[in-house]
């Protein structure tokens, strides 16, 4: 850990990839009626861009994958195309 | 110190099990099983105080092996042939991720056709991965070289290939003297890694990494492997103090006084090279042999220093650098030497390949055809 370049760590810091919700083709809505609050999206985002506590979506760093969307067992969450904003 | 008789294999589990290895993965493969074999036995009956995992793959023994080094273990695993093939893609990983390696391999031939008897095209395959690789000659030189692979990779973090031939070490025996565990202990002290993957510390090793950050690891394995061969020799020579072992610093030389012909070669050939030496000094013929032990990094300014001005270089390689001229060394050899102003010159052959036999007078004639070429 003394030098950089020989051993090659890293540790994981928030944002260390840039901006990655800028590749997002289609982003998820949530629609927090129909969300029954079982976690399922939480658990598998894989960029950890659901808060647990209030389900809101960090659309910073969302890549809009879909998969919290799929796993949604309430279809609370839809995907919706950027351009359509 | 303890002499006894037994075969190339089974000195290279006593150097492991001596060397006090925590962890082993392997998977068997011909000639290489009964390393892994014994070493299984020891950590059953309690003589070796390590974990052994079994794996599905030699893919998965060398994924295995890095990830316990990654988080601190002194490892070990052994394969051979297809094996090492297999692993090709973690040798890599070990050795960007400068992870503290050993592991045996027992030289065999590569597939098609198939064959279980030895030449080096598994080892010169894996050239470029970034490991140290020796090769070792006798059944003492498979024990001593085990241990002083340990001391070399915890020192400078890069992984170490032993190697040695298939059936002609791996599997006749020979005496050789084992070192006292104190003895082994004073050498190898118990392994510091310099960082280890733990939950606590919550990093990775390996991640993705941009060019600006990619290239300096690269060129920094580069220039530390390069370096490898004076810490290997600075190893030896304090193994030495201590055992009275010695095998030579990166190469092993043979009747070099007044030498004009060289036949270089590494592994078991290279002990027959000496006794060919013999007949063609018998017949007035100044030859000499030059065993390489140090494949990677190539001991190219050592090799260079070895050879009197107008020197002729005989390289016999037990592989192909298929697209060249002939072997791995020869392609080496011509370019270690390529900036010197005098009359050397130099000449290669492929022999012994998939286990063909390699007797002296052989190999003394296989001499004279390549001082012929050279007339």
């Amino acid at each position: 850990m003394n030098d950089r370049s020989i051993y090659p760590l890293s540790q994981p810091v928030k944002g260390a990839g840039g901006k990655t919700g800028s590749w997002r083709t289609a982003k998820p809505v949530i629609d927090l009626e129909k969300c029954s609050g079982c976690l399922l999206c939480w658990l598998f985002c894989p960029e950890g861009c659901i808060g647990k506590n209030d389900r809101s979506i960090d659309y910073a760093y969302c890549k809009g994958c879909g998969i919290c969307g799929a796993e949604c067992p309430k279809k609370a969450i839809v995907m919706v195309k950027e351009e359509q904003r | 110190m303890k002499k006894i008789l037994d075969t190339g294999n089974a000195a290279c589990a006593l150097a492991v099990k001596a060397a006090r290895v925590d962890f082993v993965a392997a998977y068997p493969i011909t000639p290489q099983t009964s390393v892994v074999e014994k070493l299984a036995g020891y950590i059953a009956e309690g003589k070796m105080n390590a974990k052994y995992l079994p794996v599905e793959s030699e893919h998965s023994a060398m994924s295995a092996v890095a990830a316990a080094a990654a988080a601190g273990a002194r490892v070990f695993t052994a394969t051979s042939s297809q094996g090492l093939l297999y692993m090709h893609e973690i040798l890599h990983y070990a050795a960007g991720g400068r992870l503290s390696l050993v592991m045996a391999n027992v030289n065999r031939a590569v597939c098609a056709p198939w064959c279980l008897y030895v030449d080096h095209q598994d080892a010169v395959s894996q050239r470029d991965t970034g490991w140290i690789q020796l090769f070792a000659a006798s059944t003492q030189e498979i024990y001593d070289s085990i241990i002083l692979a340990y001391k070399v990779t915890e020192k400078i973090h890069i992984p170490v290939i032993v190697n040695y031939d298939g059936f002609l070490l791996s599997h006749s025996m020979m005496p050789f003297e084992t070192v006292d565990q104190d003895i082994i202990d004073e050498f190898l002290p118990p392994f510091e890694p310099a960082w280890r993957l733990h939950p606590q510390w919550g990093g990775t090793f390996g991640n993705v990494t941009p060019a600006e950050n990619y290239a300096p690891f690269r060129h920094s394995l580069a220039a530390d492997i390069r370096k490898a061969g004076e810490v290997i020799e600075k190893i030896a020579r304090e193994f030495e103090k201590l055992t009275g072992h010695w095998h030579g610093g990166l190469f092993d030389a043979y009747r070099t006084e007044d030498a004009e012909f060289f036949l270089l070669s590494m592994g078991s050939m290279a002990s027959e090279m000496e006794l060919a030496v013999d007949i063609l000094r018998d017949k007035g013929i100044p030859a000499a042999s030059i065993r390489l032990r140090v494949f990677r990094p190539f001991p190219a300014e050592e090799l260079s220093r070895l050879l009197p001005d107008g020197a002729r270089l005989l390289v016999f390689d037990r592989n192909y650098a298929f697209g060249t001229e002939g072997g791995v060394l020869l392609a080496e050899s011509k370019a270690a030497l390529f900036n010197r102003k005098d009359d050397i010159k130099v000449v290669g052959r492929a022999v012994g390949l998939g286990g063909e036999d390699l007797p002296a007078d052989f190999l003394a004639e296989k001499a004279r055809e390549m001082m012929e070429v050279l007339k």
